[in-house]
């Protein structure tokens, strides 16, 4: 292995001006449990690791009425053993409780799951689908963007040299939402989803009508894919909205789903498993996002 | 060597749950495992592996390695000896040296992604691996061979242009089929001419890694005089010996192999793969040599469980019985010679008396890694492919699947294919317990929420081994016994060797203390595998402690002035004969041994011809997600002829860990490989075996067939808990689902793509 430098700044400044110093050849980490991996299997060499756990900005949690906002180094458990985020965000922590096993979810969060930027990651479905922001500091300054618009890549995202993303802010959701992830694994644990749909649900106060929705797809394109949106653009052709609430229209909504997928064949699933799936997947969490809202109304 | 045993009653020790010898050391860490071992003066060795499935080395340079700070040494092929061109024994099965040495580092041609092509000794870990990083290797790729219909085909690319294959008795030439070979019983053709029924199918299989969690690894100090010192988890530290003699090309008695703890093996570590680099290392260093792979190169680099594609024809008659089956058996051996399909081919029928039987059985080779024993070597695939066909012919007969397999059971008398009759075996009882089981008579109830439910049932078959074992006991001065033996204790085999002896020595299993030494200090003794260990070693055991009694009974008759055949031993007590008063319990008489001769040892060795077979049956249920293809075990049964379980708590173990490797080979687990023969899936993550939270409890009944070779009746245990589970959750899913597959592993894309197909979509 290269040997790297090990930095734990104490300030949002300090990480960045690492960051910056190093471009490509530095990575932040919060937990590791990606990067270190990397690492050691050879994947890149680094010359510096920027431990960010020392950033108080990095380890805070807000959630208030204008929404939940975490720092990006943030453990899953963090979020899903705090009663108040674990039920007013329940599609979040759907995915914050099935990453990894205790250990892993004891270290890793949300933030460094986003930033890894794997096809596969269960985390960024979730967020995108609750309308998250990541929030970004760099030698520049600051700048939000969409969770949706964040990764361009496997692996790649629209973070510039230097840049840290320091939290992710979630909207307050409204009376009438609700959300649900759930990936597809041959096992009960501890693997990696062959695919994964998180959906969420604003439907009217009569709990029969879809007002919109969101559904996100991982592990069956380059990128997490929000379905009815092209990354960038202004423009996003709901599914579901002005829809009333039946197996039809869900069924439809799965279908237009796997017409959404572009996945390839790998160890972990074929191309017609992994569309399957897709339809499957996505039927079942709008179902339960569906229950979801109604349980909030 | 054969004496016949009546069953022993009134057993004390054998029989019994004791805390195993080497349990706190364990459970608290501070066992000492092969990664552990830390000498005075360690270096580090690393290799490099070839990025070709097959490809020819044109060069190695390693002079960018040799000029970096810290390197010690570095090696290519070039800089070991020119072995033998003859066969060893590895415990399961046989090796060609001179091929074992071009496995453990590539000569002129890289067989297999991941063979090693060269390596380096620096100061540290990190140093050797940027240093074989720097080692630059010429390729020429060549063509992949990735099967066995691909070996097989004309024209196909030859792995090794040079060989030989025995082919029914002929040496033929330019062939990837390193040997084939025959079984008859009887004559087929009539067989089947008298058969209602006849089921034909044809079954394939990925090649599966045993999954041990401790790497393979290897401490290796050449010295001044020309021995070497090894330490090496291993199954067998006589092995590691005479494999690391043959390919180093010196005499086994200048090397000595020190036993280290081992992580889990399931027969993948009877083979070496470290000890003759980290030696030759270490000769160029002069300095001890510490290699351990990652667990990449375990999957790469190890020896996995052969593949291949293997065809069952069975025959039936309308009044349910067998008239003949055909089995065509062809396993990818990996890169080299000597895969377990002889051994497949003695299990694919061995459940069934038949009168008619044709076995073929092929060794092919591939541009994989070499295959090794994995847990009852070969008969896991072949019970995949002749399970299912008897649970076909028992579907479209509306037979009982128990009943039937009873009706058509070996048992003794029985003649196997291949020559063989059956001794006493215990086929027969053990599916009668499963018929008397509480899962068997408890009807599978449907799912509230849509899922398909199936139960399975399947029979499977093992040899079990006997060989050779050295066992030597001391008595110390407070009646304790030291006992030394060879074998690597895998599955907890110090307690079950140690408890035979304590039950001839009628003392408590604790008072029996257990060591395995190194190579220089105790008899040889073969691998842990093949299930001899406590079969083998424990008779070894017995033996030494009989004449261990004889040797006391003469120091009591010396003590009390009488005719040494006048002593009496029982219930751990010795006593004269005709006088009462005379009477010395076993460490009474230990404490007044001073004087009576010097200390009182003995020695036994064996080397058994004969192991008494074990069958075992599994009944599973299990529930299929017909949207997502997701199974889940839900109940399963372990049922074995056990003989006489030593320690019952450890055969129980052995069963529901066979059963458990058994699902994950059934539903997830393969080596995922690329046109380009590369495995795509070399992590635990990705190779998905079972974990805890994918199983229920693995339900045992432990059926008691005295083994009438061994004086406590003792059978093998360990091996045979694999061979059923293919057949068993196979049949299972065909019955929630109502499908046949035939390919395994029988993963949810499959069964999505199989039941949609059934749906006509």
């Amino acid at each position: 292995m290269h040997p790297f430098e090990y930095v734990a700044p104490t300030s949002v400044e300090g990480a960045v001006k690492v960051l910056g110093e190093h471009g490509e050849r530095a990575r932040p980490i919060a937990g590791g449990t990606d990067v270190l991996v990397q690492l050691r299997g050879g994947r890149y060499e680094l010359d510096a690791i920027v431990d960010v756990k020392n950033i108080p900005e990095l380890m805070q949690i807000r959630n208030d009425s204008d929404g939940l906002e975490f720092g990006a180094a943030v453990a899953c458990y963090q979020l899903y053993e705090d009663p108040g985020i674990s039920a007013e965000y329940p599609g979040i922590i759907d995915a914050a409780s099935l990453i990894g096993g205790i250990q892993i979810q004891s270290r890793a969060g949300l933030g460094g799951n986003l930033c890894n930027a794997a096809p596969s990651a269960d985390g960024i479905g979730p967020l995108i689908v609750y309308k998250a922001v990541a929030k970004i500091t760099g030698p520049n300054g600051s700048r939000e963007v969409a969770v949706e618009d964040f990764c361009t890549a496997p692996g790649r995202t629209v973070l510039q040299r230097g840049e840290l993303v320091v939290s992710i802010s979630v909207p307050k959701p409204p009376k009438g939402f609700g959300a649900a992830y759930e990936r597809f694994i041959p096992r009960n644990e501890m693997d990696i989803a062959v695919a994964g749909v998180a959906s969420s649900v604003q439907l009217d106060s009569s709990g029969h009508t879809f007002e919109a929705s969101r559904i996100a797809l991982a592990s069956v394109g380059p990128t997490p894919i929000l379905c009815g949106y092209e990354p960038g653009s202004s423009g996003y052709d709901d599914p579901l909205a002005g829809k009333s609430v039946s197996e039809d229209s869900i069924a439809a909504a799965g279908k237009l789903a796997r017409g959404s997928a572009s996945p390839i064949n790998d160890m972990r699933g074929t191309i017609e498993q992994r569309r399957h799936l897709v339809d499957v997947l996505t039927r079942r969490t709008i179902g339960l996002a569906v229950e979801r809202a109604r349980a909030a109304l | 060597m054969v004496a016949i045993y009546e069953p022993t009653q009134d057993l004390k020790v054998v029989g019994t749950r004791p805390i195993r010898h080497d349990g706190y050391d364990k459970v608290t860490g501070r066992a000492l495992y092969g990664a552990d071992v830390k000498v005075p003066g360690l270096i580090w060795g690393e290799v490099l592996r070839s990025p070709h499935a097959h490809a020819r080395i044109k060069s190695i340079d390693t002079s960018a390695a040799d000029a970096m700070p810290g390197v010690f040494a570095t090696m290519t092929h070039a800089d070991l000896p020119m072995a033998e061109d003859k066969d060893v024994d590895v415990g399961e099965g046989m090796v060609n040296v001179r091929r074992h040495a071009v496995n453990v580092m590539a000569d002129d041609k890289a067989l297999y992604k991941g063979h090693v092509v060269a390596a380096v000794a620096a100061i540290d870990r990190n140093t050797a691996q940027e240093a074989a990083r720097r080692i630059e290797v010429e390729y020429e790729p060549l063509p992949v061979v990735n099967n066995v219909d691909e070996a097989m085909a004309e024209d196909a690319p030859l792995l090794h242009p040079d060989m030989h294959g025995n082919h029914l008795g002929q040496q033929i030439g330019g062939t990837n089929v390193a040997g084939q070979f025959r079984h008859q019983l009887g004559d087929p053709e009539q067989g089947f001419a008298e058969s209602d029924l006849i089921v034909d199918r044809t079954f394939t299989l990925p090649m599966v890694h045993q999954g041990y969690i401790e790497l393979h690894n290897a401490t290796a100090f050449w010295d001044e005089e020309d021995r070497i010192t090894i330490w090496s988890s291993t199954q067998g530290a006589f092995g590691v010996r005479s494999q690391t003699a043959g390919i180093l090309k010196i005499d086994e008695s200048n090397i000595k192999v020190n036993p280290v703890e081992i992580g889990g093996g399931f027969g993948g570590k009877t083979v070496v793969y470290l000890p003759p680099v980290a030696a030759v290392l270490s000769k160029k260093a002069h300095r001890p040599v510490k290699m351990v792979m990652d667990r990449t190169s375990v999957f790469e680099g190890s020896g996995p469980a052969p593949g291949g594609k293997i065809r069952v024809k069975i025959g039936v008659s309308n009044d349910g019985k067998i008239k003949a089956a055909e089995a065509d058996i062809r396993f990818e051996a990996g890169a080299f010679p000597g895969s377990a399909v002889s051994a497949g081919a003695l299990c694919v029928l061995a459940c069934y008396d038949i009168p008619h039987v044709r076995i073929d059985g092929r060794d092919v080779l591939v541009n994989k890694p070499k295959s090794a024993a994995y847990r009852a070597p070969g008969s896991p695939q072949v019970a995949f492919a002749s399970e299912q066909v008897v649970d076909e012919i028992c579907d479209r007969m509306g037979w009982d699947k128990l009943q039937f397999r009873l009706e058509n059971a070996s048992k003794q008398g029985t003649r196997r294919a291949d020559g063989p009759t059956f001794a006493r075996v215990g086929l027969v009882e053990t599916l009668e317990a499963a018929r008397a089981s509480d899962h068997w008579n408890t009807p599978l109830e449907k799912s509230g929420d849509g899922k398909l439910r199936g139960r399975g049932i399947a029979s499977g078959y093992w040899m079990n081994g006997g060989g050779k074992s050295t066992c030597d006991l001391s008595v110390s001065d407070d009646g304790i016994v030291f006992m030394n033996e060879g074998s690597a204790d895998i599955g907890g085999t110090r307690a079950s060797i140690a408890m035979q002896a304590a039950e001839v020595l009628g003392i408590g299993a604790h008072d029996v203390r257990p060591s395995i030494p190194d190579t220089d200090s105790i008899g040889f003794t073969g691998v842990t595998g093949g299930s001899r260990t406590t079969y083998a070693t424990g008779y070894a055991a017995y033996q030494a402690a009989t004449e261990l009694i004889e040797k006391l009974k003469s120091r009591a008759a010396a003590l009390w002035g009488i005719d040494p055949e006048e002593v009496d031993f029982s219930d751990g007590v010795f006593s004269s004969k005709s006088d009462p008063e005379l009477k010395l319990g076993f460490k009474d008489l230990a404490r007044r041994l001073d004087g009576t001769g010097g200390p009182v040892t003995s020695t036994a060795s064996v080397d058994l011809a004969e192991a008494g077979n074990s069958f075992a049956v599994h009944i599973c249920d299990l529930e299929v997600d017909p949207n997502t293809g997701k199974t889940d075990v839900i109940r399963y049964t372990a049922l074995q002829d056990v003989g006489k379980a030593v320690h019952p708590a450890y055969v129980e173990g052995q069963m529901q860990g066979g059963a458990v490797q058994g699902i994950g080979w059934t539903l997830n687990e393969e080596y995922f490989m690329t046109e380009e023969g590369v495995m795509a899936n070399s992590s635990f993550l990705d190779y998905r075996m079972p974990t805890s939270l994918d199983l229920p409890m693995i339900d045992t009944i432990m059926v008691e067939v005295p083994n009438p070779l061994h004086p406590f009746g003792v059978r093998g245990v360990a091996e045979v808990p694999l061979a059923p589970p293919l057949g068993a959750v196979a049949n299972a899913v065909t019955d929630a689902t109502g499908t046949r597959f035939t390919d395994a592993p029988i993963n949810p894309g499959k069964i999505v793509a199989g039941l949609a197909h059934e749906n006509g979509a």
